[in-house]
């Protein structure tokens, strides 16, 4: 079992921290440049090849390791050095609850493709993100710095405010799915949904159409409302553009991170890029289905490819299918969050604080209430 | 049950061990020469005339007293909702009583200008 764990646990750091993350800085300014029609990042060679500018990851680790650390005068330097770890490990160990696979029965064996596969999967994501906060706040208080304090008290208004209402938000998919585990969400979203349903549930009407227009039972189309708002506040969490207010380099100049170089900068630089990973795996866990495979669920898979091949190559065969289904996915929320990064302008710290408690707090209470009614009448008439 | 900690526990150590490095390459790498000049906080070439820790907006406290309200509050729909469909109407019921001193609390910190920035 350990030696299971072990290679789930190396297997997401591998993909995540040393794979996805170095990407996506390399991602974002392909991508910037592609929107701002200029050409990007391409001068990082080994050796004349430049592999479209795929060396800049690596360059940019060398820089960042070679700079002199620096810890200002006046700085408290125990709290000075402590900050960037306290927001860069929540963010390497938040992805442990994430599935990634789902669960496969090989001879007498049960394998989940998931580092951690417990029942509190949410409240830890909760707990771990609120985690991150204190990192952001104590790197600028520590700094000596009026601007990094600037930023530290901005980051904390923010990060707080919206971490009220991602626990809001999610309440209706958690009444949709009953349950806060990852793994059975994903599960509950391998299968479909009738588009029509409500009126063979409420009026009794019956017609051949109701039961083949389907969507997949992903959890966007329970909660569209939800998803929007999750999506915002989690998003706000990681104080991104259009959120980017605790940085905001025109105005406070790089904000509760002035006062940081070297790899010190780079473990908030990089707890930013490993949070986007985490926030598109989370979005496509709770809304996007997981893993799974839009009208082809686990079942159908296994006993039509396992009718030829046998079955347990057909368990195979879907590992490898959803955790492809997995990566795509993510790939689509990663490049969603890098377009929004690079379409919207930084709000105004009035609107940012406006939009979380005048607008996503009684929307997301609502939802809530409007949800269980609906799920209340829909359990009465079937 | 305990497979589940384990899994938590070997990613925080991996992450820890991760994270730990990366600081200490860049502390045996980096170049270290330091003098007064430079060990100076950034303010755009000023002089800092003032230490930074001074009092700062009200608003900000304010608004960890909400957070406090409603994030322990949020709490509380979380057992709520993972056992719904078995509470049926009655824990329904109950969740309206227990969200309308919270909407009232909210109302009112609207109405008193508790929101604005």
């Amino acid at each position: 079992m350990p030696v299971a764990e072990i290679l789930k646990t190396l297997f997401i750091l591998l993909v995540v921290v040393g794979g996805l993350a170095p990407l996506i800085t390399w991602i974002e300014r392909k991508q910037s440049a592609v929107m701002q029609d200029r050409i990007g990042a391409n001068r990082a060679d080994i050796g004349g090849l430049t592999l479209i500018g795929l060396f800049h990851p690596l360059a940019d680790v060398l820089k960042l390791l070679g700079k002199e650390d620096f810890v200002p005068a006046g700085a408290n330097r125990v709290l000075h050095l402590l900050a960037p770890l306290i927001a860069a490990i929540p963010a390497v160990i938040a992805f442990a609850v994430i599935p990634y696979g789902g669960v496969y029965r090989f001879g007498d064996h049960t394998l989940s493709l998931v580092v951690s596969d417990a029942d509190w999967g949410m409240l830890y994501i909760f707990a771990i993100a609120s985690l991150a906060t204190y990192g952001t706040v104590i790197a600028g208080w520590s700094s000596n710095n009026g601007w990094s304090l600037l930023g530290s008290m901005r980051a904390s208004a923010q990060m707080i405010s919206y971490e009220v209402t991602m626990g809001l938000s999610l309440v209706g998919i958690f009444m949709v799915f009953q349950t806060l585990k990852l793994q059975d969400m994903a599960l509950a979203q391998d299968t479909t949904l009738r588009v029509f349903g409500f009126l063979d549930i409420f009026f009794g009407l019956s017609h051949p159409a109701i039961d083949w227009i389907r969507l997949p039972a992903w959890g966007v189309f329970y909660q569209p409302l939800a998803f929007l708002l999750f999506l915002t506040c989690i998003m706000a969490e990681n104080k991104r553009p259009p959120f980017d207010l605790p940085e905001g380099e025109s105005e406070i100049i790089a904000g509760y991170h002035l006062e940081y170089s070297g790899m010190r900068f780079g473990l908030f630089f990089m707890s930013e890029f490993i949070q986007v990973v985490v926030i598109a795996g989370l979005m496509t866990a709770l809304f996007l289905g997981g893993w799974s495979i839009p009208y082809l669920s686990t079942q159908t898979i296994v006993a039509g490819v396992g009718r030829f091949m046998g079955t347990g190559f057909a368990t195979g065969l879907c590992v490898l299918l959803h955790f492809a289904a997995f990566m795509l996915k993510l790939g689509a929320m990663i490049w969603f969050q890098m377009a929004l990064r690079w379409t919207l302008p930084r709000f105004r710290y009035d609107q940012v604080m406006d939009l979380c408690w005048k607008v996503i707090l009684p929307l997301s209470i609502a939802n809530v209430l409007v949800t269980g009614l609906v799920m209340l009448l829909v359990q009465e008439a079937a | 049950m305990l497979a589940d900690y384990v899994g938590i526990l070997v990613i925080l150590v991996a992450g820890m061990l991760l994270v730990g490095g990366m600081l200490g390459a860049h502390l045996l790498l980096g170049p270290k020469r330091k003098f007064a000049e430079k060990d100076e906080p950034f303010e755009c070439g000023e002089k800092p005339i003032a230490s930074p820790h001074q009092r700062y907006a009200v608003k900000f406290y304010l608004v960890a007293l909400l957070f406090v309200v409603f994030d322990v509050e949020a709490i509380f729909f979380y057992p709520w909702a993972a056992v719904f469909t078995e509470l049926s109407w009655f824990g329904y019921g109950a969740i309206l009583v227990f969200t309308l001193p919270l909407a009232v609390g909210l109302v009112y910190e609207w109405l008193k200008g508790g929101l604005e920035w």
